[in-house]
């Protein structure tokens, strides 16, 4: 099967971002009242083609978070996968 | 005594570390990262930098480097491992030392002389200094603030882990002030400020050489001062 795949990371929410209040300062000083815990992370989108069913897909593109794309100390992440053939 | 410094794309620290750890009277070597093997080192030094551009986070994919397998098992058998500034993310990245180097709290990329004090005299690389003395030296880091869950920061705490902290000032916001730490094993430390900064005396400060002077002193201990 083959899967568009998109991971998203972002901080733990404990922790300080200090990009995410640079981002709401200037969101601010633009005259965009209202927001609030604006946090800043990172997406990735990827292919894969991999023998085997949905499971098999997420459980791999799970390694790949837990080895690489992600910081186990400081991040989160959460998949989505959509079937492209 | 041979300590390898390693060195991978993007270092740019290796060559000083190399001059400081030589001028400790070690014999100093470079090791290119993709060596599957410490070519018989007795010591490693990862130095500062950046490998990999820090491309998605800083050490992240330096970890998976060849000479990381090989870092590891050493390190493993008790080998003496210091990480410096990048080669510090690297080793955290690696799970070879606990917590992570996160972007500094200001975003500012800090490069000045700071204060810091010896926590911890227990390991290959502060031996030679006094308990608690503090001295100055260089940081030049963007991601250089050190994150620890709780728990991992109260064992730090109680089993004497932290090994440098910063005083007066803290630059970047690390968690209780932490620029240095150590693995349960003693054996491996990993430092943010730059000690091969301030080894000699043309560069202002030359309390750094004593990190170095620290591994050779370590050494004749060990062959009880035949050398």
């Amino acid at each position: 099967m083959r899967y568009t795949v998109e991971v998203r990371v972002m901080p733990r929410p404990a922790l300080l971002d200090p990009q995410g209040q640079a981002v709401e300062h200037a969101l601010d000083a633009l005259g965009f009242a209202g927001t609030a815990k604006v946090r800043v992370g990172r997406a990735l989108t990827f292919e894969l083609d991999i023998t085997g069913d949905r499971t098999a897909a997420e459980r791999s593109v799970r390694q790949m978070c837990e080895r690489l794309l992600a910081n186990p100390v400081t991040e989160d992440f959460t998949i989505s996968l959509e079937e492209t053939g | 005594m041979r300590v390898a410094v390693v060195r991978f794309p993007g270092s740019n620290c290796d060559a000083d570390t190399w001059r400081a750890v030589r001028g400790a009277g070690a014999d100093a070597f470079y090791l290119w990262h993709r060596s599957r093997d410490l070519a018989g080192a007795d010591a490693v030094i990862i130095p500062g930098g950046f490998a990999y551009g820090d491309y998605l986070r800083a050490g992240a994919i330096a970890r998976f480097s060849p000479v990381l397998t090989a870092v590891q098992a050493f390190a493993a058998e008790g080998g003496p491992v210091l990480g410096i500034c990048n080669g510090f993310q690297v080793l955290c990245e690696a799970g070879l030392l606990p917590g992570a180097l996160v972007p500094n709290a200001n975003l500012a990329f800090l490069s000045r002389p700071v204060d810091v004090r010896v926590e911890s005299v227990v390991t290959p690389f502060t031996a030679a200094f006094a308990p608690g003395a503090i001295f100055r030296v260089p940081i030049a880091h963007g991601q250089g603030r050190y994150v620890a869950p709780p728990e991992v920061l109260d064992q730090l705490e109680a089993e004497g882990q932290v090994v440098l902290r910063y005083v007066d000032d803290n630059p970047n916001g690390s968690m209780h002030a932490i620029a240095g730490v150590m693995n349960d094993g003693r054996n491996v430390v990993g430092m943010m400020p730059h000690p091969e900064r301030a080894a000699s005396t043309i560069l202002g400060e030359t309390a750094g050489a004593l990190v170095f002077a620290s591994l050779v002193q370590r050494d004749q201990v060990l062959q009880g001062g035949t050398r």
